[in-house]
């Protein structure tokens, strides 16, 4: 394979402005990331901390081996959702590495909200557990929570995809042989307290960890009896005399130690039959990604010039270089795993899409994950182009990503507007993992785009009553349209609503990828049924 | 000279010689036991060749299977260090007949001077004075107890092949002489497979001090001065220093002029030393001649600035000494300690194990002889010296604060080592005084036991720290998918 040579000038004038613009995004980022990091409210933390609980994020960080990631999932989750202040959803997901296995980790962050489940919440802890199925990780619960936030019961309780199905999955991935490990660290009231009675081993600690169906509260209104919550279900009880939970802990310390020997005795082996060398940092440093994307999203740049910064030693053997140039796809690797790799080189032609759909085959065939860096306004549109049969192309390249079943990544660095997004593998085309660069922008079109659209239906119809619109009223048409676009097509808008695992910044893509590729060789990579391509 | 030196010995004296050839620009050869396989010579030698086997015997002892190394190897000289074949003089012969150089004096030297009783004879007759004794071959236990009352109580039971303490009794009423003279023959016999024993005066709070020499073909024979080695602790040195802090310049000159005769008196070529016993009255006694390189040779180097081990090589070489005797000047104070594998706790039993750790001190004129490093094992195979560290300073109080200095940072663990004993030596005051007689140790160290240090709670707790981590780390890198997926990302450092 060959090294890619770059044509960036990292001197110039415009790779600078591009630098400053991008790092400044990362930096708002990280800056938005701290207060998330800081937990609920300062005294619901002070008051946690007194009853001798490490926060959430302490209970991980002791939990991982030493010195090892975490792949935190949607640190973003519920930003400016709702009223309230929900930190990370009030519930902090990921992968860790514990006694050299990468597992899901789960964690109720009892300072937000007491660690209720607002919809967001349970919409982001199936989603760990989704990613938990699909790369066959076992599942560490870390339990602490008050069950489900009542004000939206509506919203939390009923539907396929609410509180229930926490349950169900966790019946589910037992079934499937995926370790489910509850912690008890606080309670595990009425619905909550499925979580530990459903899960393969159960640990729970002396004094704050409680399970039962009725508090008691409702337990002095039902039956008159007057009872503590240590009596009706502490650790005593439970490992003593109910078998509800199997391991007493004196403390969260000690049930962490618990929690790793389970683990270390799982008895799991991954088996990798993927090719593997060993890693190369790439040869042009990740940090000129800054540089290296233009600051206005519609400027079209070489999309090399990020494979560069991404794959091991910048190294990149591409596929069809000279046919379909708007999609460009190869191999390479990123630390020593061979991946495919799709990315948008500008507008989707049916030649681009075939190649596309041509290069997935391969990688299927082969058994190679996928990454795809999308950066995508949509497809060619144009009467030349239909009758072309740029449809049934696209379709193509949509119907190869759908049933693609190697492991598929993808990220969105640019723009991720309409059937674009489908066609290079958007959040329901069931990549293993999803996620935006600060610069990203998701929606149908592009903001510009839909106010054009309106504003030509709107002038069509106004053309009907001989009427014109003078350049302001054009303006102040558009700009509401633009306005709205702009924030809903935002990263944290997106990661806030889980559209994504998370916004990462560009320098952090390889790493990122790297961890993730490696969680998801937790689960062999099967036969790709290919399906009707309509030729 | 020559191209190809082989070194048939181990250990530091092993990575000294090895130094020296090489510095000289010749090939240096190592042969190596089983139990030494990654001993440290073998790391610093041009060539490396195996001896399987473990006990002495049937390896650095054996002298079949080092001339076949030699043959094989196509070396020019042999270097036998200190102990092993360095005073056996069927070996230099051997060495010689197969048409390579032995570095050291003639088999005939070895073999006068290594029979105590002959050693005794030739001295006599050079008018070197020597200790009363009896050396006859009469050793009845009747003419035994006749010649004790005859030189006087106490007296010293002595293997005429013996040396280094081995098979040497005290005896203080002739009611201990039998059982002395017979456990001293069962010694001699098993150390050097010769029951031959002698009578000798036994002198009280002598020290013990010895002149090194040099003799080249040319019949050159000069002295580098002396040594005081009078820190013995059960006839096994310890601590030696030159000069000797008793002796006057007269003295001095007596002493040093009465071991050239006594290796004039044996043709004597190469490096060698003259020991002797010296009383209170500076009356001074032959005591015997040692054949070879001493252990304790850095002090001498360190004063008189002579390589003795490359002087050795070129004198073997024909070479004729480059300097005369008026050249050589004694300059400063010199001191070495022995760094053994012994338990200082346990009644000085040697201490075996691996060496998990070594980090001598390094400084302005301290010299670490190594022979070992970490991750070595220390077996009872061989002898417990592992290293010696060797000061040198303009005067002695000067030497004895560096050496202070340099025991107190001397690191090393894994096995126990005589470095707490060493410690409390130079500190005592009678020391320092330069109160040195060969009964020392007894004297002041009879009832001595490692001081008790309260650990401090620090190292516990770095202790604790330590373990911990390092079952972290064997917790998940044993269990970490390194087959499958060798160079994953979630590894920890």
């Amino acid at each position: 394979m060959e090294r890619f040579q770059s044509k960036i000038d990292t001197n110039s004038e415009v790779f600078k402005n591009n630098y400053d613009y991008h790092y400044q995004l990362t930096s708002e980022l990280n800056h938005l990331l701290e207060k998330i990091y800081q937990h609920g409210p300062k005294d619901a933390v002070e008051k946690h901390k007194s009853r001798g609980k490490l926060t959430a994020r302490e209970r991980i960080h002791r939990l991982q081996d030493p010195n090892t990631p975490f792949l935190e999932l949607s640190p973003l989750a519920g930003y400016e959702l709702y009223e309230d202040y929900v930190p990370a959803a009030g519930i902090i997901t990921g992968i860790i590495q514990v006694c050299g296995k990468q597992c899901i980790v789960i964690a109720n962050d009892a300072t937000v909200k007491g660690g209720t489940y607002y919809p967001i919440t349970v919409k982001k802890h199936l989603r760990a557990q989704e990613i938990a199925l699909e790369n066959r990780l076992p599942c560490i619960y870390l339990v602490d929570s008050g069950g489900a936030f009542l004000p939206k019961q509506d919203e939390v309780f009923p539907d396929k995809e609410h509180f229930g199905r926490i349950f169900y999955n966790q019946a589910n991935l037992s079934a499937l042989k995926i370790p489910q490990i509850a912690v008890v660290m606080g309670s595990c009231t009425a619905g909550g307290a499925y979580v530990p009675a459903m899960s393969d081993e159960t640990i729970i600690v002396k004094g704050n960890g409680t399970i039962f169906l009725g508090g008691p509260p409702l337990v002095k209104a039902a039956t008159g009896e007057d009872v503590s919550a240590e009596e009706l279900g502490g650790a005593d009880v439970h490992t003593r005399i109910s078998g509800v939970a199997d391991h007493y802990a004196v403390d969260d310390y000690h049930a962490i130690q618990i929690c790793r020997s389970i683990i270390e005795n799982l008895n799991i082996q991954k088996q990798v039959s993927l090719s593997i060398q060993p890693p190369q940092e790439p040869y042009y440093d990740p940090s000129e990604l800054y540089g290296v994307i233009p600051k206005d999203i519609r400027v079209p740049y070489d999309v090399r010039e990020v494979i560069a910064r991404i794959v091991d030693a910048s190294r990149f053997h591409e596929f069809k270089e000279r046919y379909g140039d708007t999609l460009v796809c190869g191999f390479a690797r990123i630390h020593g795993y061979l991946i495919g790799i799709v990315a948008n080189n500008g507008v989707l032609f049916s030649e681009s899409a075939l190649k596309g759909a041509h290069f997935i085959e391969l990688c299927t065939q082969r058994k190679i994950p996928i990454v795809f860096l999308q950066n995508i306004t949509g497809f060619m549109v144009g009467k030349r182009y239909e009758a072309g049969g740029i449809a049934k192309d696209g379709a193509k390249l949509v119907q190869a990503v759908s049933t693609a079943k190697v492991p598929k990544f993808t990220v969105i660095i640019g723009g991720s507007f309409g059937a674009g997004n489908y066609g290079m593998c958007g959040r329901a085309y069931q990549p293993r993992f999803l996620w935006m660069w600060p610069n990203a922008r998701i929606s149908v079109m592009g903001g510009e785009q839909a106010a054009n659209v309106l504003l030509t239906v709107k002038q069509d119809a106004l053309k009907e009553k001989n009427k014109i619109m003078t350049s302001q009223e054009i303006e102040n048409f558009k700009r509401p349209i633009l306005e709205k676009y702009e924030k809903e097509g935002h990263p944290y808008y997106s990661s806030a609503r889980l559209w994504d695992d998370g916004i990462i910044s560009p320098p952090d893509t390889r790493k990122v990828l790297s961890l993730a590729i490696s969680a998801s060789l937790n689960a062999p990579i099967i036969d790709t049924i290919p399906p009707v391509f309509r030729m | 000279m020559f191209k190809k030196v082989l070194v048939a010995n181990r250990g530091a004296i092993a990575v000294r010689i090895i130094q020296a050839i090489q510095e000289l620009g010749l090939t240096a050869v190592a042969i190596y036991s089983t139990p030494d396989e990654r001993s440290l010579h073998l790391h610093w030698a041009d060539e490396t060749y195996h001896i399987p086997g473990e006990v002495p015997q049937d390896t650095y002892l054996n002298i079949h299977a080092i001339l076949d190394i030699a043959k094989k190897s196509k070396v020019d000289a042999i270097h036998p260090g200190y102990g092993f074949l360095s005073e056996n003089a069927e070996f230099a012969e051997k060495v010689n007949k197969a048409g390579i150089t032995f570095v050291g004096p003639s088999p005939e030297a070895i073999r006068s001077m290594g029979l105590k009783t002959e050693a005794r004879r030739i001295m006599q007759l050079a008018n070197v004075p020597i200790v009363p004794g009896y050396q006859g071959e009469d050793r009845s236990t009747k003419t035994l107890l006749d010649k004790a009352e005859e030189i006087g109580y106490p007296i010293l039971v002595k293997a005429s092949a013996g040396g280094g303490g081995k098979g040497m009794k005290i005896v203080q009423v002739p009611s201990e002489l039998e059982t002395a003279v017979e456990s001293a023959k069962r010694e001699a016999l098993k150390a050097f497979g010769d029951d031959t024993i002698y009578l000798e005066k036994y002198l009280e709070e002598p020290r013990h001090i010895e002149v090194q020499i040099l003799g080249d073909h040319s019949g050159n024979i000069i002295h580098l001065f002396e040594r005081e080695c009078s820190i013995q602790r059960r006839h096994q040195k310890i601590l030696e220093e030159a000069p000797s802090i008793f002796l006057t310049p007269k003295i001095r000159e007596n002493i040093c002029c009465a071991a050239v005769n006594a290796a004039k008196a044996v043709n004597y070529v190469n490096a060698g030393t003259v020991e002797f016993i010296v009383d209170k009255f500076h009356n001074f006694y032959f005591l015997e001649m040692n054949t070879r390189l001493q252990v304790e040779h850095s002090v001498t180097e360190m004063t008189t600035g002579v390589d003795i081990v490359k002087l050795q090589l070129k004198i073997a070489a024909g070479e004729s000494l480059p300097f005369s005797q008026n050249e050589i000047l004694q300059k400063g104070h010199s001191i070495e300690v022995r760094i053994y594998a012994e338990d200082p706790v346990n009644n000085f039993l040697p201490s075996t194990g691996i060496i998990r750790f070594l980090e001598p001190p390094i400084g302005v004129n301290i010299r670490n002889d190594l022979g070992i490093h970490a991750g070595v094992p220390v077996t009872l195979f061989y002898d417990p010296l592992l290293a010696k560290l060797t000061v040198f300073d303009s005067t002695r109080t000067t030497a004895i604060e560096k050496l202070k200095w340099a025991i107190d940072r001397y690191g090393i663990s894994g096995i126990r080592t005589n470095i707490p004993f060493l410690r409390e030596i130079v500190n005592h005051p009678e020391f320092i005084k330069g109160n040195t007689t060969t009964n020392f140790i007894e004297k002041f160290f009879s009832n001595w036991n490692v001081p008790h240090q309260s650990i401090p709670d620090e190292a516990f707790a770095l202790a604790a720290l330590s373990e911990y981590i390092n079952q972290e780390k064997s917790e998940y890198h044993s269990s970490v998918d390194f087959e499958s997926d060798p160079f994953s990302p979630w590894i920890g450092e």
